[in-house]
């Protein structure tokens, strides 16, 4: 009995550790501590769990813990930054399939009722969801398949269905949980729920849907507590759950969109051509651009996933020291959803050594955009897409924006003039005080640099 | 009464989880996305019991890879945060 209370007891020391760990990540100063708090406690979750009387061969757990430790200690080491939104859905896809095996594991325990079943049914199901959607979201990040939305006609209804037999499937599981058939449906019927929910998921929706994976995994975890009655996994779970939804949340805010639509709406692939925009574009070359800049007071930069791609982001904090020594402010205006997930260009920047106090969020810049003399777009389209806010028939319309336009000049560095992600024209483009230079970011940046340096 | 007192559990870490996080600034979400990630991986603690129980070879073969995939989980996604949260400097600081 002792053995037993010092388990629950160090698992509640656990459970605080996570919540003081999370508390000390709200801070840039504290964060790191805070991880580390959180790691401890998971350290002292598992060792405790290993006095559990009732593991009676530890051959197997060291093969498991020494594999897993190997291969997460080489992924998260080699692993690039522009590369960190695949690596997090990868990591999170894992985390699903541990919840679903350890409710399979879980039908084991003698004394089954169905309160226990129904859980062990949530785990499999939600961790099979988080695990194969986890892998579709991987594969799209990691441009292994395409970032297309995949859309048909019906797709509403097979998943639907593919919702209703998932249902259909947990209560005939419940009622008979010595058939195997049905605990070999839940797993079939999960799998494949999650890869036809990402299927129509675009590239520039990933941060939503990163989240809201990221959420289940909690949830999974959190379902297999119950399923084996341990109170550590589902306060671990839930904490984890409940800040998936909270940056979901925020996500669908940012893009003035619901969670359904992000989900069903397979944004990109079905929006018609809005009204052609009249204007000319004025392009400039960074000759022209340079002598802007050099009078230039103040700067402010916002980056979008096209940074990410051109790998900019050491150039542009390059730029920012020579254009600081020239006596300009730099600042930089993050869009929550900028990138493929949240944060994602604050952990580019912070790689190049931008420090974290000149990235300003949406709401603390658009205030004073009319202060700067140069907004400077790189890689960004659809957060800067005036027709979010100027053009009630756009698709996009009411989805906040950084108001670029309203700096005395935009530069906008792009590539060619193909239209954004969604596939929208930017109206931004042909702006009077916009100017355009084509041409691969990172050379841009770097031949500005050049101008400047000289 | 476990079930009963199991959902209590649940239901409170769920509105401490909202106050924690409501308060995290967005540059700091990816951290606390592959962090959180990391936490979710206690699923370990259930799967150490399937791999190291008394159970049939499936059960331990089931519960060695659920302890392998939520090790990756752990490991993999701490090490990760802490790489990231070690590159976050403020304006200033020494390197």
């Amino acid at each position: 009995m002792s053995g037993l209370m010092l388990i629950n007891l160090s698992y509640t020391v656990a459970a605080v550790l996570f919540i003081l760990g999370l508390k000390f990540l709200g801070s840039p100063e504290t964060a790191r501590r805070g991880n580390a708090l959180s790691s401890l406690g998971m350290l002292l979750a598992v060792v405790v769990t290993l006095l559990d009387h009732s593991i009676i061969d530890y051959r197997w757990i060291l093969l498991g813990i020494v594999s897993g430790a190997l291969i997460g200690t080489l992924a998260a080491r080699l692993v690039a930054m522009t590369a960190m939104p695949e690596m997090v859905a990868l990591f999170n896809g894992f985390g699903g399939i541990a919840s679903l095996l350890v409710g399979c594991i879980a039908l084991t325990q003698p004394l089954l009722d169905r309160f226990i079943l129904l859980t062990i049914f949530m785990s499999i199901m939600i961790g099979g969801v988080t695990f194969s959607g986890s892998l579709v979201a991987w594969g799209k990040l990691s441009e292994k398949m395409t970032g297309r939305p995949l859309v048909f006609n019906g797709q509403r209804f097979v998943n639907g269905g593919l919702l209703l037999a998932n249902i259909v499937c947990g209560v005939m599981f419940v009622q008979h949980p010595d058939q195997a058939l049905w605990l070999v449906l839940a797993v079939l019927l999960s799998t494949s729920l999650g890869v036809m929910t990402l299927l129509p998921i675009g590239g520039a929706d990933m941060p939503v849907v990163i989240s809201l994976l990221n959420s289940y995994s909690g949830l999974a975890a959190c379902a297999a507590g119950f399923a084996i009655s341990n109170n550590i996994l589902i306060v671990a779970g839930s904490l984890v759950g409940a800040s998936g939804i909270i940056l979901t949340n925020i996500m669908c805010k940012a893009m003035n969109r619901s969670l359904a639509n992000v989900l069903f709406s397979g944004f990109g692939a079905a929006s018609g051509a809005s009204k052609k925009i009249e204007g000319d574009v004025k392009a400039i070359t960074t000759e022209d651009a340079f002598y802007i800049l050099e009078a230039a007071q103040s700067v402010v930069v916002i980056p979008g996933y096209g940074m990410a791609v051109a790998q900019a982001q050491h150039g542009i904090k390059e730029l920012q020291g020579l254009l600081e020594k020239n006596g300009c402010e730099v600042v930089y205006a993050i869009h929550p959803v900028a990138g493929r997930m949240p944060g994602h260009m604050n952990v580019l920047l912070a790689e190049a050594d931008v420090s974290y106090d000149l990235l300003l969020e949406m709401d603390d810049i658009n205030p004073r955009m009319e202060t700067f003399d140069v907004a400077i777009v790189i890689g960004a389209n659809d957060v800067v897409n005036t027709a979010a806010r100027d053009s009630e028939s756009s698709p996009i319309y009411g989805m906040p924006i950084i108001n670029a336009d309203y700096a005395r000049t935009v530069f906008v560095l792009k590539r060619s003039m193909a239209s954004g992600f969604a596939g929208l024209d930017n109206p931004l483009f042909y702006k009077d005080n916009t100017r355009m230079i084509f041409g691969d970011a990172k050379e841009t940046i770097n031949r500005l640099i050049r101008e400047l340096s000289s | 009464m476990d079930m009963v007192y199991l959902t209590f559990i649940l239901i409170l870490s769920i509105f401490l989880g909202f106050e924690l996080i409501k308060k995290v600034p967005a540059t700091l979400h990816t951290p606390l996305m592959s962090g959180a990630n990391a936490i979710s991986g206690i699923t370990l603690v259930g799967a150490l019991i399937g791999a190291g129980g008394e159970g049939s070879t499936l059960t331990i073969v089931l519960g060695t890879a659920a302890v392998a995939f939520a090790t990756i989980n752990v490991v993999g996604g701490y090490l990760v945060t802490d790489r990231m949260l070690a590159m976050f400097k403020k304006k200033g600081a020494k390197n």
